[in-house]
C-alpha cells in the first residue's frame, strides 16, 4: 500500500478508537449520576457495581487511543502532549484517581472514607471528560505550538494548554461530551439494572441531559461546518486558510455526510425509545450513533487534505496526517497488527454477553463478597 | 534544541518517581496472577472447595494491588509525550509500535477477563472461569513482554536507520526489534523477578498466619505453592540475570563497569562480593575505588563474557580509550559526533537552498560519523559515565537479595514438606521480614537498568538532555510534587487496606 493510503487507514483507526472511547465514557457519565439515581446506599452500591464491570475497558480504550497515536502519528504525540502539558496532565490525574476508587471505596480501613472515593469518581466523570472534550476541541480550534525544521516542537505560551479554556468552542465541546456521557450512562443503567426504583428515575435524567447535549451539539456542529479551516497542498505541504473548509469536505465526501446523518438519527432514536419506552436496548442505538458520529467528525479532520491540528502561531507548523505520521514501514507493520482488532472485539463481545445475561439487582451485589 | 539542566533533572526525577511507584505494584501482579491461576487449577482438578477459598482470598489481595498498579501505570505511557516529546519524535517510529501492540494484545485481555475472574464465579462455567484467570495471567505477562521490548530497545537499539530528511530514527526490521537479545533477556529476567516477588509475598503473609496460629491449613497450602513456585522461579531468575549481565557486557560496557565499580579494566576481572566505594575516587586518578572489598576473582569476566580470561574494560579505559583493546576514547567519539551533527545541519541547509551537490557531500560526511551522533551532544567526556555509586550499590543489593530468596525458598519448602514449618518460628519471622526485601530488590533492579544507562535515553544514540520536552522546568516541578503527594497518599491507603484484608483473613471470604 502506498504511504497516503496507510496514513488514511491509520487516521481511520485512530478515529474509531477515539469514538469507541467516547462511547465507553458512559462509565464516567454514570459515575456523576451516583447520587442523582441512587438514593440509598444499596442503590449506589448497585450503580457502582454495574459500572465496575466495565470501567477498566474505558480506561484501556484511553490507553489504546494514546498508543495508537504514538505509533501512527508520533509528531502529534510529541507536539500536543509535550506542549499542552497542563491539560494532558490534568486529564491523566483525573484517570489515575479513578483506577483506585472502585476497588478501595468499600474496603474497610481505606483511610479516606467511602465519600472520598465517590468524589474521585465524580471528578473523573465530570472534570476528566470535560478536559478531554476541550482537548479534542483543540483539534479543530488549534494550539499555540511551533514545529522546527528537525520536527522538534515547543509551546509558545507559559499556560501550556490551559489557554484552550478561554475559547468558547473548546468549552462547548467539553461540556457536550460531559452531557453525552451522562446521557449514555443513564441509558446504560437502563440496560444493565433491574431495580425499578432506579429505572423510574432514569427517564428524567435522560431528558435533561439530552436537552443540554442537543443545544451544545448543534452549536459545535454549526461552528465546525462554518468555521475557517486549514487545508494543505499535498504536493508541497504548504498550508493555507479555506473558509468553511469542513463543509466543503462534507460536500466532497457525501458518504461521510450520509453516515453523519445515520449516526445522529440513531442517537436520537436511542434517546427517544429510552424516554418513551424505557427500552433496554436504547443504549445500543445511542451508542452506535455516538460511535458513528464521532468517527465521522474525526475523519473530516484528517482526510481530504485537512489540517487536523492547526497551529495558532505558525500556520505552517500545523499537523496533517501526511506530515506527522510514522514511516511507511512502521505503518505497514502496525496495519498487520491491526488485523487483531476483530479478534479482540469478538472476545469482548462474548464476554460481555455472558456477563450481562441477566440484569443486575441489589440482591446480587449483596450476595457477592467480592463486590465493589 | 538544548534544554536547561534544571528541566532535565526535574523531568528525570518525575519519570523515576512515577516508574518506581509503578514498579512497586507490577511484579506482584505478574506473579500473583500465575499463583492464583495455579491454585484455581488445583481447585478445578480436585473439586476441593478449600482451594477455591484459597484462590479467592489471594485474588482479593491481587485486586487491591492491581488497582493501584493501573493508577500508576497510565501515566507511564503518556509521559513519553508530555515529558519526553523530542524523544517521541526522534525514536517514536520504533518505540510507539510496541506500546500500541501492548495495548491491543495485552491490556484488553487483562481488563476483559479481569471482570470475569472477579465477578464471573456464578455467571460463567467453572472451566470458562479458569480460562479467564489464566488469560489475566497471560495478559499481564504479555504486557510486560511488549514494554520490555520497548525498554530493551532503549538499552540496545537495533532494527532501524536514521532518516536525515525527517531527522528521526525509523524502523527497518520489526523482527530485529522484537527479538532483540537484550529485550528477550530483560523480559525473562523481569517477569521471573515478578514470580519471585509474588512467592515471597504469599510465603510471608502465610507465615504471619502461622505465627498467629490461625488459618493454619490455608497457610500451609499457600506455603507449599509459594515455596515451590518461588524455588523454581528464583533459579530461573538467577539464570536470566546471568544472561542479562552478558547482554550488558556486550552492548553497554560502561554500565557494567559502573555496576562493578571497575575503573581499570583487566583480564580475569573479579566481582566484588562486598565492597564500600571510596567517595574521593575520580576518573583517571590512582586511588583504589574501594575502601574495603572482598572479591571473587575471574567472576566478572565469566559473567560478562562467559570466559574467565576475557578482558573487561573499566571506566577509565572507556573514557580515555584503550588502543590495545581497540576502545575509542569518549573525546574522540564526541569529536566525530559533532562532525555528524554539523554535517546534518549543513545537509539540511544545502537541501533547502537547492544545492544538491553540496547536500550529498554533507550527507556523506554525516553518514561516515553517524554512529557517534549521540556523543556530539555531550558536553564533556565524563558525562558519558553514569552514577557509579548508585549503579554499584543497587546492583549488589539486587544480587545479594536474589541469592537470599533462593535460600529462603529452599529452606521453606524443605520444612513444609516434612510438615515442620509451623514449628520453626525463626523461619516464619524470616519469611515475613523478607517481603519488604523483595520490594527493595525490585526497585534496585530498575535503578541498575535505568540509572546505569545514563546519560543515554537511547544507548549511544540520544542523551537524555536532548530527549526532554521543551517546557518550563517549573511546570515539571509542579507535576512532580503533585505525583509525589498523590501516589504517596494512594500508597498509604493501599497498604492500610491490604493489611486489613490480611487481618480479616480467608475465612471471611
Amino acid at each position: 500500500m502506498d504511504l497516503l493510503t496507510l496514513q488514511q487507514y491509520w487516521w481511520f483507526l485512530v478515529s474509531v478508537i477515539g469514538a469507541l472511547f467516547v462511547f465507553m465514557t458512559f462509565v464516567q457519565g454514570g459515575q456523576t449520576l451516583l447520587y442523582t439515581l441512587g438514593k440509598t446506599e444499596d442503590e449506589r452500591d448497585l450503580l457502582i457495581n454495574s459500572l465496575g464491570r466495565k470501567w477498566e475497558l474505558t480506561f484501556t480504550m484511553l490507553v489504546m487511543f494514546g498508543g495508537a497515536l504514538f505509533a501512527a502519528f508520533p509528531l502529534f504525540y510529541a507536539v500536543s502532549f509535550g506542549g499542552a502539558y497542563y491539560v494532558w496532565m490534568a486529564i491523566l490525574f483525573c484517570f489515575i484517581i479513578q483506577a483506585v476508587a472502585y476497588e478501595y471505596r468499600k474496603k474497610p480501613d481505606n483511610l479516606y472514607g467511602e465519600k472520598f472515593y465517590e468524589k474521585l469518581l465524580y471528578i473523573n466523570g465530570s472534570l476528566g471528560i470535560f478536559l478531554i472534550g476541550v482537548a479534542l476541541g483543540t483539534l479543530f480550534s488549534g494550539g499555540n505550538f511551533i514545529v522546527n525544521d528537525s520536527h522538534l516542537s515547543h509551546w509558545t505560551l507559559q499556560s501550556y494548554g490551559l489557554e484552550a479554556l478561554l475559547n468558547p468552542f473548546n468549552v462547548a465541546f467539553g461540556l457536550m461530551l460531559v452531557f453525552l456521557s451522562r446521557l449514555q450512562g443513564a441509558l446504560y443503567f437502563l440496560n444493565n439494572i433491574a431495580e425499578q426504583s432506579i429505572v423510574a428515575r432514569i427517564k428524567k435524567v435522560v431528558t435533561v441531559n439530552f436537552a443540554m447535549f442537543l443545544v451544545l451539539f448543534l452549536f459545535v456542529l454549526g461552528a465546525v461546518l462554518f468555521m475557517d479551516g486549514l487545508v494543505y497542498d499535498p504536493a508541497t505541504g504548504v498550508v493555507s486558510v479555506k473558509s468553511m473548509k469542513f463543509l466543503h469536505s462534507f460536500l466532497d465526501m457525501p458518504f461521510l455526510l450520509l453516515l453523519l446523518l445515520v449516526g445522529v438519527v440513531s442517537l436520537l432514536w436511542g434517546v427517544f425509545i429510552g424516554i418513551k419506552k424505557t427500552a433496554q436496548k436504547a443504549i445500543w442505538f445511542s451508542g452506535f450513533g455516538t460511535i458513528v458520529t464521532v468517527t465521522i467528525l474525526m475523519l473530516i479532520l484528517g482526510w481530504d487534505n485537512s489540517v487536523y491540528y492547526p497551529s495558532l502561531v505558525d500556520i505552517q507548523s500545523s499537523l496533517t496526517i501526511q506530515n506527522s505520521s510514522g514511516s511507511h514501514y512502521t505503518l505497514t507493520v502496525m496495519s498487520v497488527v491491526s488485523l487483531l482488532v476483530p479478534v479482540v472485539a469478538t472476545y469482548i463481545f462474548f464476554v460481555w454477553r455472558s456477563m450481562d445475561k441477566t440484569q443486575m439487582t441489589i440482591d446480587e451485589v449483596k450476595s457477592d463478597p467480592h463486590h465493589y | 534544541m538544548e534544554h536547561t539542566d534544571m528541566l532535565i533533572d526535574w523531568s528525570r526525577a518525575q519519570f523515576a518517581l512515577t516508574a518506581l511507584y509503578h514498579w512497586l505494584f507490577v511484579p506482584l501482579t505478574l506473579g500473583l496472577t500465575f499463583i492464583v491461576a495455579i491454585m484455581e487449577t488445583i481447585y478445578v482438578k480436585t473439586g476441593d472447595e478449600k482451594w477455591k477459598t484459597t484462590t479467592k482470598y489471594w485474588m482479593g489481595l491481587l485486586a487491591i494491588n492491581f488497582a493501584i498498579g493501573l493508577a500508576t501505570g497510565i501515566i507511564m505511557e503518556f509521559e513519553f509525550g508530555t515529558n519526553w516529546s523530542n524523544y517521541s519524535w526522534i525514536v517514536g517510529d520504533i518505540f510507539g509500535a510496541p506500546l500500541a501492540i501492548e495495548g491491543l494484545m495485552a491490556f484488553f485481555m487483562e481488563s476483559t477477563f479481569f471482570a470475569v475472574m472477579f465477578f464471573g464465579w456464578d455467571k460463567v462455567s467453572k472451566k470458562m472461569h479458569l480460562i479467564s484467570t489464566w488469560l489475566v495471567a497471560i495478559g499481564s505477562n504479555l504486557s510486560a513482554l511488549w514494554i520490555l521490548v520497548a525498554n530493551g530497545w532503549m538499552q540496545h537499539p537495533v532494527g532501524m536507520h536514521f532518516n536525515p530528511d525527517t531527522a528521526r530514527n525509523e524502523m527497518q526490521n520489526f523482527w530485529e526489534v522484537f527479538l532483540n537479545p537484550n529485550a528477550v533477556s530483560k523480559f525473562l529476567h523481569t517477569v521471573s523477578s515478578g514470580y519471585v516477588m509474588a512467592s515471597l509475598f504469599v510465603l510471608g503473609v502465610s507465615a504471619w498466619y502461622l505465627l498467629k496460629k490461625r488459618d493454619i491449613q490455608f497457610a500451609r497450602r499457600s506455603i507449599i505453592v509459594a515455596s515451590s513456585f518461588g524455588l523454581i522461579t528464583s533459579m530461573y531468575l538467577i539464570t536470566t540475570g546471568d544472561e542479562s549481565a552478558h547482554q550488558v557486557a556486550l552492548n553497554q560496557p560502561m554500565k557494567l563497569a559502573a555496576m562493578e565499580g571497575l575503573y581499570d579494566g583487566e583480564k580475569r576481572a573479579g566481582i566484588v562480593a562486598f565492597g564500600v566505594l571510596d567517595t574521593a575516587k575520580q576518573i583517571g586518578d590512582d586511588l583504589d575505588p574501594f575502601v574495603v572489598s572482598v572479591e571473587i576473582p575471574g567472576a566478572l569476566s565469566f559473567l560478562g563474557y562467559h570466559d574467565l580470561n576475557a578482558f573487561v574494560p573499566g571506566i577509565d579505559d572507556l573514557v580515555k580509550g584503550n588502543e590495545k583493546h581497540g576502545i575509542m576514547s569518549i573525546a574522540q567519539k564526541m569529536q566525530k559526533g559533532k562532525i555528524a551533527v554539523n554535517a546534518l545541519g549543513a545537509y539540511k541547509n544545502y537541501k533547502k537552498s537547492g544545492d544538491i551537490i553540496n547536500a550529498s557531500k554533507a550527507l556523506k560526511t554525516f553518514e561516515a560519523n553517524e554512529k557517534y551522533m549521540g556523543y556530539g551532544y555531550l558536553q564533556k567526556p565524563q558525562d558519558a559515565v553514569p552514577n557509579v555509586a548508585l549503579s554499584f550499590y543497587s546492583f549488589h543489593t539486587m544480587v545479594g537479595l536474589g541469592t537470599w530468596f533462593l535460600v529462603l525458598f529452599l529452606i521453606s519448602l524443605y520444612f513444609s514438606m516434612i510438615n515442620e514449618m509451623h514449628n520453626k518460628k525463626w523461619l516464619l519471622y524470616l519469611a515475613l521480614f523478607t517481603i519488604p526485601l523483595g520490594y527493595v530488590a525490585q526497585e534496585a533492579g530498575w535503578i541498575v537498568a535505568e540509572a546505569g544507562r545514563q546519560p543515554w535515553a537511547i544507548q549511544d544514540l540520544l542523551p537524555v538532555g536532548m530527549a526532554a520536552s521543551n517546557v518550563a522546568s517549573t511546570s515539571v516541578m509542579i507535576t512532580f510534587w503533585l505525583f509525589a503527594v498523590l501516589f504517596t497518599g494512594l500508597l498509604i491507603a493501599e497498604v492500610k487496606i491490604m493489611l486489613k484484608q490480611i487481618k480479616i483473613g480467608p475465612e471471611e471470604h
